[in-house]
């Protein structure tokens, strides 16, 4: 970005943020609604802040985006996205630095906000573009336009009450859009309409930026930052974690959230082997201390194995001591990439030698689906000595199956099925992928055309895809 | 703040539109409409009239005593909705504030200009009654009303503002102050005419800003004679022109708070 900046330094930015920061005060529940006596009790009739009291939603932003450029800003939930979009717009001030954009600026945070409920489409049109900088007659000018975009020729005389909420964004978002800013922020309206709305307004903003107006897109469709985007810009916990090129930004935020799922899957590991007891078992301890003297009794496995809830049984004759999943590059995780290689690793303990054994695995997706479960005695794999500490490795080559969260059923058992150690779904772990098909698995596949048929190269900037359709 | 204050005639448009709204909205689906502007008035009056005419005697010098009433009754109409729904103006216009870049003090003076409105469209009744009753109006009198009606709006705007934007910090203002306007109802002539009032009574009612608008009216639609309280109307005219600066400034300075309080 500092480059790109540097080449056009000359020009003035549309947007140049300067150091900001935005720290919001923070009541305590009591104090959540001042009343006029404490405030004269406390002489703070005006901003009294005290440090414990503050929540700092932006700190110490720089960014400059030059007139043309379109910006996407990414982060989680709360990092300061939308405060960032509010500055620019100009809604509240910073606490401390300057933001100062070049033009006239609309933005379309909350489509529709100055909508009256009881008077007319119509009106609401005219008194919405007058709020929004328009003069009455630019407003008669566009109106036919407005009307047509947002698809309501036959209510717009009908009182905006009447009218669903789609009628309603769509309704705000066409005044909004028909402006003609200068710069256009837009912080994540795009799940207004159908897709053939959301394709008009992505066309919208194409057209946008052909004109070269200059965009700030807050948006958590990573997607539609890629292929429409200049600049991407992360901000995480209200400071920038990283601004430039896109695809390399895009990556970098996508890469930190695997992370930071991987912390929590593996959290969420650990608390529910704990709560089954396995994790407590040390490898030293000797596996016949949990051994029962009559195995028999909680060895019994539920009535119905697919109704079955998360938990552990069997008699412990044979002991599941550690699972761990790892990666194509060997190291233990709980994140993987569809398509790729994941080992599941069981380590076994048996203090007597066993020779009636299955070790078996199975894995079901968020919704309790068994998408895959198989055994040794399935595979024609009969057992025929295990004593002492064991190793079994299951391989799955190509992890195929789609993005989601998906838990795993370990077990050692019998031939006949009476468990020695079962661990249902007590280990958890995510499949991630760019692709964003939906069902259970994956097959290996491609596409082939032949005729008079073509695509538009998902590359291009153009006509950027908004998210698939769900399935619902 | 002058910076702000200079470019308020810039939103003339929005704030004519808005008014327009706030009077379609107000009488929308409700089958008598505009009408409510004259009869809400006209009811108040005939509660009024009826309890000085059968419970208890109207009081010296007020025959007739529904026009009497009625030169004060229309502008504390006008002055006591416009700060009741002002110091909630801002709070329920909150959209606004939050999510469009829009002038914060559009709001409160959307809200005294509407009531304005309806103070003018209650006056064809009190051109009625000044015929029906043959009030002795000279025209030089008469030439005062507009410049009253000026010194009412600036000095209801000042107060407006002040207070809605303290609304957004105190909001138990709203409760103190349905409270304070039936105090000042009564500290005001409006169904008792000045004169009446004690010597010591007068005094303080002298420092009352209201008491020397309902006095012009009262002055200039109903007392014959002269309109002697001119003078007074002039020092709440400057009074009323400093009130309004103030309370510019106390709003201007407060104006960044908005967004995140309301």
């Amino acid at each position: 970005m500092s480059e790109a900046h540097a080449a056009r330094s000359e020009v003035r930015p549309a947007i140049d943020v300067s150091r900001a920061s935005k720290i919001y005060r923070r009541y305590s529940h009591r104090k959540q609604f001042a009343t006029l006596k404490s405030a004269l009790l406390t002489r703070s009739l005006i901003a009294n802040l005290r440090p414990e009291e503050t929540f700092t939603a932006l700190s110490d932003v720089t960014l400059r985006v030059p007139k043309g450029r379109t910006l996407g800003v990414i982060g989680r939930n709360g990092s300061g996205k939308s405060t960032l979009l509010k500055l620019v717009a100009g809604i509240t001030k910073p606490s401390a630095g300057s933001v100062r954009v070049d033009g006239r600026v609309s933005a379309l945070i909350e489509l529709g906000a100055g909508f009256h409920p009881e008077i007319s489409g119509r009106e609401n049109v005219f008194i919405n573009g007058i709020m929004l900088g328009l003069s009455k007659r630019e407003v008669a000018r566009r109106f036919d336009e407005i009307v047509e975009f947002a698809e309501l020729k036959e209510f717009i005389d009908a009182p905006v009450k009447t009218y669903s909420s789609g009628m309603y964004m769509r309704l705000g978002f066409a005044v909004a859009i028909h402006v003609d800013p200068d710069v256009l922020l837009v912080d994540e309206v795009l799940a207004v309409g159908d897709e053939g709305f959301t394709h008009k307004c992505l066309d919208k903003f194409a057209d946008f930026k052909r004109r070269g107006k200059t965009i700030l897109l807050v948006t958590h469709s990573l997607g539609l930052v890629e292929r429409f985007c200049d600049e991407a810009l992360w901000l995480d916990a209200g400071r920038i974690k990283g601004s430039g090129d896109p695809v390399r930004i895009v990556g970098a935020y996508l890469t930190d959230i695997e992370q930071r799922e991987e912390q929590e899957l593996a959290a969420g590991d650990t608390r529910a082997r704990e709560s089954a007891g396995l994790a407590v078992v040390s490898p030293d301890e000797p596996a016949s201390a949990v051994l029962p003297d009559n195995p028999v009794e909680s060895a019994t496995a539920p009535a119905d194995m697919f109704r079955a809830a998360e938990g552990r049984w069997g008699s412990r004759e044979v002991e599941i001591t550690d699972v761990t999943l790892a990666g194509p590059d060997g190291q233990p995780g709980h994140v993987f990439q569809s398509g790729e290689r994941l080992d599941v690793r069981i380590k076994l303990r048996a203090l007597l030698p066993i020779d009636d054994f299955v070790v078996g695995v199975g894995i079901f997706n968020a919704e309790g689906v068994c998408c895959y479960g198989t055994n040794t005695g399935i595979e024609d794999l009969a057992g025929e000595r295990l004593v002492g500490d064991a190793e079994a490795v299951f391989s799955i080559d190509a992890l195929d199956l789609v993005e989601g969260t998906y838990k795993l059923d370990v077990a050692v058992h019998r031939q006949d099925g009476y468990p020695y150690d079962y661990h249902r779904l007590l280990h958890t772990f995510r499949v991630k992928s760019r692709a964003k098909d939906v069902g259970i698995y994956r097959p290996k596949h491609a596409w082939q055309f032949s005729g008079d048929i073509s695509f538009i190269d998902p590359r291009t900037p153009r006509l950027p895809r908004p998210d698939p359709p769900r399935h619902d | 703040m002058l910076r702000n204050l200079v470019q308020l005639p810039r939103y003339r448009g929005l704030i004519q539109s808005l008014v327009a709204r706030e009077l379609k909205a107000r009488y929308r689906g409700s089958v008598l409409g505009f009408f409510w502007s004259f009869i809400n008035p006209l009811l108040l009056l005939l509660v009024y009239t009826f309890v000085f005419k059968f419970v208890m005697p109207p009081p010296k010098g007020t025959d007739p005593y529904p026009l009497f009433m009625f030169c004060g009754l229309l502008p504390w109409t006008w002055f006591a909705s416009s700060l009741m729904e002002s110091s909630s103006a801002l709070i329920s216009g909150g959209n606004l504030i939050k999510k469009v870049l829009f002038p914060a003090e559009v709001l409160p003076i959307v809200t005294v200009t509407a009531n304005m409105v309806h103070f003018f469209l209650a006056l064809p009744i009190l051109v009625i009654f000044l015929i029906v009753y043959q009030a002795p109006l000279t025209a030089g009198e008469l030439a005062w009303f507009p410049f009253v009606v000026l010194v009412q709006y600036v000095f209801t705007l000042a107060c407006a503002l002040i207070l809605s934007a303290l609304t957004v910090h105190f909001r138990d203002i709203k409760d103190i102050l349905a409270n304070l306007l039936t105090l000042w109802f009564f500290a005001t002539p409006i169904i008792y005419p000045y004169m009446n009032a004690p010597d010591i009574a007068r005094r303080f009612m002298n420092l009352n800003p209201f008491a020397h608008i309902a006095i012009s009216y009262q002055e200039i639609l109903f007392f014959p004679g002269e309109f002697g309280h001119w003078k007074w109307l002039v020092a709440m005219a400057v009074l009323s022109a400093a009130l309004f600066l103030s309370a510019y400034w106390i709003f201007d300075r407060l104006r960044d708070s908005f967004a995140e309080e309301v």
